[in-house]
């Protein structure tokens, strides 16, 4: 595989910079504040807040039960907070989020495609459904660019595991997002695609300015990907930073390392005061 | 930004609402267009229901007075309650074919609104009960000589309008219950209907139903339609009240069916059930 990711469309790019965007006074991209969820006696999500510029990848770390898929539904309405506020490029998720929704999208191997519609019939679907001004070119250019063009006609559900996983990239991409939410993209992928796939998303957020954040387990592709990490564990971000400050701060050799301690609950070797207690 | 303004040049307001509900609309016509058997089960149920009521006539026609003064009471009323479970069951089995290939979570993350959601199974459970409905009843001037289009004439028209907003309604409340309790309760979707059979007067008219049990009919649409379906083919007399008493509890009705699958739908997004569903 060796195609770029399109670049947005002019039209589309042109459309989506608010003015603020231009004169630097543009809000965050995503804006959390003391956002929390509780199911019953359970707090899933116990109090986040973070900020998250525009145009950079961030990556959302944390074991299974840490609250990072709940933090991402939020994120994107399908849940609704239990207290605390989202806003999304200044929009209120809370109160409006049918404003921001045509400006963001989402995979996660928690949903899917209908399994008997073809490739390219789900693309179109999306496409519409997001508001796609000429969907068919989109989602031929998509196709294209991702590779899937042989398999346009095929039922998604007889994919591999693999073609599945781009699919999904190229529902995730159709509407030109400005802000993208991933939830483990490259799960599933062998490490030459994985690869490609990551070459393909940093090739996207730089050509539209976009937005990413990133729930991984990944962390070699966190390393190469991320500029920003939060590390959730029970609920809370438990330590924030660069990746390389990280590693530097808990003096290990990789991110993997630093996840391992955090996750076992050991203090970093030199603490940041900056950092969330 | 203005309402006209999105990332992707999307139309907002009404236009904006018509271009998603066209869009799921077009994902259910994909489903159908790529199976034939799916097509073909549409049509099969109502035909042979047809069918075996419509030699049940025969018979009873050499039998009975009341059957041979108003040959196709029977057969109208069998097409007739098969447009209303057929409308029902298009709305339920739509929307829970979302929950099967757990594509509901992606929908709701889209731009598409639960009203958009709603218009767009309302709008494929019109077409599938058309698509379900019409084979049976051309087929019945084939096998049995009898038009239901000539039997019942213009008001046949309101008979079904009023028939398919009542399933409409039946089938918005059941997806709201299954998308609050799960895939368990998808059985409603199949038995819900029936319950209203007996109260609904298809076979026979209200007035036989004991005293305290008619007032319970005369709640339900479609007791009106099959008293007016009756009253057509019986005594050659259209009742306006009954048309109008049908849509009437329509309005009502649909609009609680719509109430409890957005009550549902906002449950579902309190407990995290959107990403949830499926098999």
């Amino acid at each position: 595989m060796s195609a770029a990711a399109p670049a947005p469309s002019e039209q589309n790019v042109g459309r989506r910079k608010p003015l603020d965007a231009l004169t630097g006074t543009a809000p965050p991209a995503i804006e959390v504040r003391k956002l929390v969820k509780r199911y019953g006696k359970v707090t899933a999500v116990a109090g986040l807040d973070f900020d998250l510029p525009r145009g950079e990848v961030t990556a959302l770390l944390g074991g299974n039960g840490a609250g990072k898929t709940t933090t991402l539904a939020m994120l994107m309405g399908v849940i609704t907070p239990s207290a605390g506020s989202i806003r999304i490029l200044g929009i209120d998720m809370v109160r409006e989020r049918y404003r921001a929704l045509p400006r963001m999208n989402f995979s996660s191997p928690y949903v899917d495609l209908p399994s008997r519609l073809s490739v390219y019939e789900n693309l179109l679907v999306y496409a519409r459904l997001y508001g796609v001004t000429a969907p068919r070119k989109r989602v031929a250019a998509l196709l294209e660019s991702l590779d899937l063009s042989a398999f346009r006609d095929r039922p998604t559900g007889r994919l591999s595991a693999g073609q599945r996983t781009r699919v999904a990239l190229a529902k995730a991409l159709v509407n030109e997002p400005t802000v993208l939410l991933l939830d483990e993209p490259t799960t599933s992928l062998d490490p030459d695609t994985g690869d490609w796939v990551r070459g393909y998303l940093e090739d996207y957020c730089r050509a539209a300015g976009a937005t990413l954040l990133l729930a991984s387990h990944n962390m070699a592709e966190v390393e190469r990907m991320a500029s920003n990490v939060l590390v959730m564990r029970a609920g809370h971000i438990v330590d924030q930073g660069q990746p390389d400050a990280l590693i530097a701060r808990y003096g290990r050799r990789d991110l993997e390392e630093v996840f391992l301690d955090i996750a076992r609950g050991r203090p970093a070797a030199t603490p940041d005061t900056d950092a969330p207690s | 930004m203005t309402g006209a303004e999105t990332a992707t040049g999307v139309a907002s307001g009404a236009r904006g609402s018509v271009e998603r509900v066209g869009a799921l609309v077009s994902r259910y016509y994909f489903l159908l267009r790529g199976s034939w058997p799916r097509m073909l089960e549409l049509a099969y149920w109502p035909v042979v229901q047809m069918v075996m009521w419509g030699f049940m006539t025969v018979f009873l026609a050499t039998k009975t007075s009341y059957v041979a003064h108003a040959f196709g009471v029977l057969i109208s009323a069998v097409m007739l309650w098969d447009a209303l479970f057929r409308s029902q069951i298009s709305v339920s089995l739509s929307f829970m074919e979302e929950m099967w290939s757990r594509n509901l979570g992606q929908l709701f993350m889209s731009p598409l609104r639960p009203a958009e959601m709603m218009a767009g199974l309302l709008t494929i459970s019109a077409l599938r009960t058309l698509i379900g409905v019409i084979p049976a009843t051309l087929l019945a001037i084939v096998f049995f000589d009898y038009s239901i289009y000539e039997g019942l004439g213009i008001p046949l028209v309101g008979f079904f309008a009023a028939l398919l907003v009542m399933g409409w309604a039946i089938g918005l409340a059941v997806a709201g219950l299954v998308l609050r309790f799960g895939l368990g309760a998808e059985s409603l979707a199949w038995v819900s209907v029936f319950a209203l059979a007996p109260v609904s007067g298809i076979w026979y008219p209200i007035s036989i139903l004991p005293g305290w049990l008619q007032p319970v009919s005369l709640m339900l649409p479609s007791a009106h339609v099959f008293e007016g379906m009756r009253s057509i083919l019986i005594d050659a007399e259209f009742q306006p009240a009954s048309m109008a008493a049908a849509f009437g509890l329509d309005a009502i009705y649909l609009a609680l069916g719509a109430a409890c699958f957005r009550h549902c739908f906002e449950l579902a997004r309190r407990d995290g059930q959107l990403l949830q569903s499926g098999e």
